[in-house]
């Protein structure tokens, strides 16, 4: 009785990993085959090999000039929300101040705003400021929507520190500014992995924001890139795979390394609520 | 929500300190804090708040983003809105969406969840698995799909070939496709749910279960009485995840089929991309916006008073 029930289980867990891998394992393997061949063994191995896809890709500038984008406009919304979100999170936690409850209250609030809703004045204002086209109207507002998460996540690490450190570090003569430099952010390197992690999960994938604010072909993130690109070339699906899979290799290699921190990561956001 | 954390003050109580030296300090701690909040509250202002603000706002005129806003023409854009067919079917899709990621999804997600709950070295590599899709992006997901759905060179379709039967052509059929969309939405997210639960389930003490065994309760009884109440937080966070994100499907959807087929598999959000962005519509689109933003918020509200109710 036991051992059927371990059975079926695995039965259940092998088909599930099976509706996941396969199509992606079908794609990567797509783009070593001709047409003809995708056409009539989609599963298989490929009879023969075709590197050209992969090649043309790996050779080509649009690929590399499109991860490179990505790379810039992540890491930039990575850097802004650390900066300014650490700041804000630390006043809330450590000072005590006028007006702290309805300020706190005025950015959670901002978990409740859908991107969607700000999208076209986002535009107007981007373009009024003279930023479309540029990384810094994609990093702005990307950071500016993840602010309220990454606020949250970091004022629940920085209250729980222990007040001795503060009474300490004044008795000292240390300003807030060198406390949380030399103090909290020391202590604080877990919920800066998590929250970083969560930003660079979610700019990296952006997709809304980048294609509304960004224009010319030469800026685009991989999201963008990749869509042209299936646009472009909608019968060559050989081509397409292959470029499909070069442009998920960053994430899935980074999911392999860190895929601890991206776990605790991305569920953080949820587990806190 | 709000509470005040941990609060410093410099003076230890009763020391002999002057009034006006308090106050000098009072003073200096709000302007540390007002350097430490102003890029935050800068930032979030001006890309967050106002342009939610402008929305409400140009959604009472039309205007194609050029000059100011000065054609005023009150309700019109939301008269549009209501009477247009698309968007009725839009609002039907979406809501679909909303039930299958509440009754396919979650279920599939808890089930998944307490079948590699354990941490051994096999659980550990399903849950991985499954974890994979929600990491990777979602233009990249719709686009797999897009091959997988594909009627020549698909999968899906060298599946019915093989099984002797006429290759579908699912996403071109304005009646199959949007069961494409759900599919993906699935295939995207029951990872992401699966580890709410997992991290809800390593909260509920060992000898809770152990003890519910002794007690001799069947498998299904323990599940029932001990673990699905001890899991309540995690459930009822995960169904407001599906549902806002619901709401707000776009990125999948894009890729996939970009609405159509004629327009048959828009949700609230493609459709404001098609008829308000792409056509510089500023005030219809906002419309749009505004009615998302509306029912979001109406949701999260509700659901914070009623079924968040104990939760901090």
């Amino acid at each position: 009785m036991r051992s059927m029930s371990s059975y079926s289980r695995l039965l259940v867990l092998v088909l599930v990993a099976g509706i996941v891998l396969v199509p992606l394992v079908t794609v990567a393997l797509g783009g070593f085959k001709t047409m003809g061949e995708l056409e009539a063994n989609p599963f298989g191995l490929p009879v023969q090999w075709h590197w050209e896809n992969y090649l043309s890709a790996l050779t080509g500038r649009r690929l590399w000039l499109s991860l490179g984008n990505s790379v810039l406009l992540s890491f930039g919304t990575v850097f802004l929300t650390l900066v300014v979100g650490t700041m804000a999170a630390f006043a809330f936690a450590q000072i005590h101040f006028f007006g702290k409850r309805m300020i706190f209250s005025y950015f959670l609030m901002g978990l409740l705003f859908p991107a969607a809703t700000a999208i076209l004045p986002l535009f107007i204002r981007v373009r009024n400021l003279g930023l479309l086209d540029t990384p810094w109207g994609v990093i702005l507002p990307q950071a500016a929507f993840g602010l309220g998460m990454a606020i949250l996540l970091l004022w629940g690490f920085f209250k729980q520190l222990p007040e001795a450190l503060w009474d300490a570090a004044v008795i000292d003569g240390c300003s807030y500014g060198r406390f949380l430099w030399y103090v909290v952010l020391p202590l604080s390197r877990p919920i800066l992995a998590t929250v970083s992690v969560f930003a660079l999960v979610h700019s990296w994938n952006s997709y809304l924001l980048p294609l509304t604010l960004l224009n010319s072909p030469g800026t685009y993130p991989w999201t963008l890139t990749i869509m042209d690109y299936s646009g472009e070339y909608s019968t060559d699906w050989p081509g397409i795979l292959a470029f499909i899979t070069l442009t998920l290799v960053p994430a899935i290699i980074f999911f392999l390394v860190a895929q601890k921190q991206i776990v605790a990561g991305l569920t953080s956001g949820a587990v806190k609520g | 929500m709000s509470g005040t954390g941990a609060i410093n003050i410099a003076i230890p109580v009763g020391s002999p300190t002057r009034r006006s030296d308090k106050r000098r300090l009072a003073l200096g701690r709000n302007l540390a804090a007002g350097g430490f909040l102003a890029p935050a509250t800068i930032l979030f202002t001006v890309f967050v708040v106002l342009p939610v603000v402008e929305a409400a706002w140009y959604s009472f005129y039309r205007w194609n983003g050029y000059g100011i806003p000065t054609d005023w023409v009150g309700w019109r854009n939301y008269l549009t809105l209501f009477n247009n067919s698309v968007f009725a079917s839009a609002a039907w899709n979406t809501a679909l969406v909303v039930a299958v990621s509440l009754l396919v999804q979650l279920p599939l997600g808890l089930a998944l969840a307490l079948m590699v709950a354990r941490n051994s070295r096999s659980s550990m590599i399903f849950r991985t698995i499954f974890f994979l899709p929600y990491v990777l992006g979602e233009v990249a997901a719709g686009l797999i799909w897009r091959f997988v759905f594909d009627g020549n060179v698909g999968l899906m379709a060298a599946a019915a070939r093989k099984i002797g039967i006429e290759a579908p052509f699912i996403l071109a059929d304005p009646d199959l496709a949007i069961y494409a969309v759900l599919t993906v939405v699935v295939w995207k997210y029951f990872g992401f749910h699966m580890m709410i639960y997992i991290a809800g389930l390593q909260d509920i003490p060992r000898e809770m279960r152990e003890a519910a065994e002794i007690d001799g309760a069947s498998r299904w009884q323990s599940l029932r009485y001990v673990i699905l109440p001890m899991l309540w937080p995690a459930i009822r966070i995960s169904i407001f995840f599906s549902v806002v994100g619901a709401l707000q499907l776009f990125d999948v959807v894009m890729p996939l089929t970009g609405g159509g087929p004629s327009n048959a598999t828009h949700t609230f959000v493609t459709f404001q991309y098609t008829f308000g962005i792409t056509r510089m519509n500023i005030g219809f689109g906002s419309a749009m916006g505004v009615v998302i933003f509306l029912i979001c918020v109406t949701f999260t509200l509700l659901y914070r008073r009623f079924v968040m109710r104990d939760a901090g």
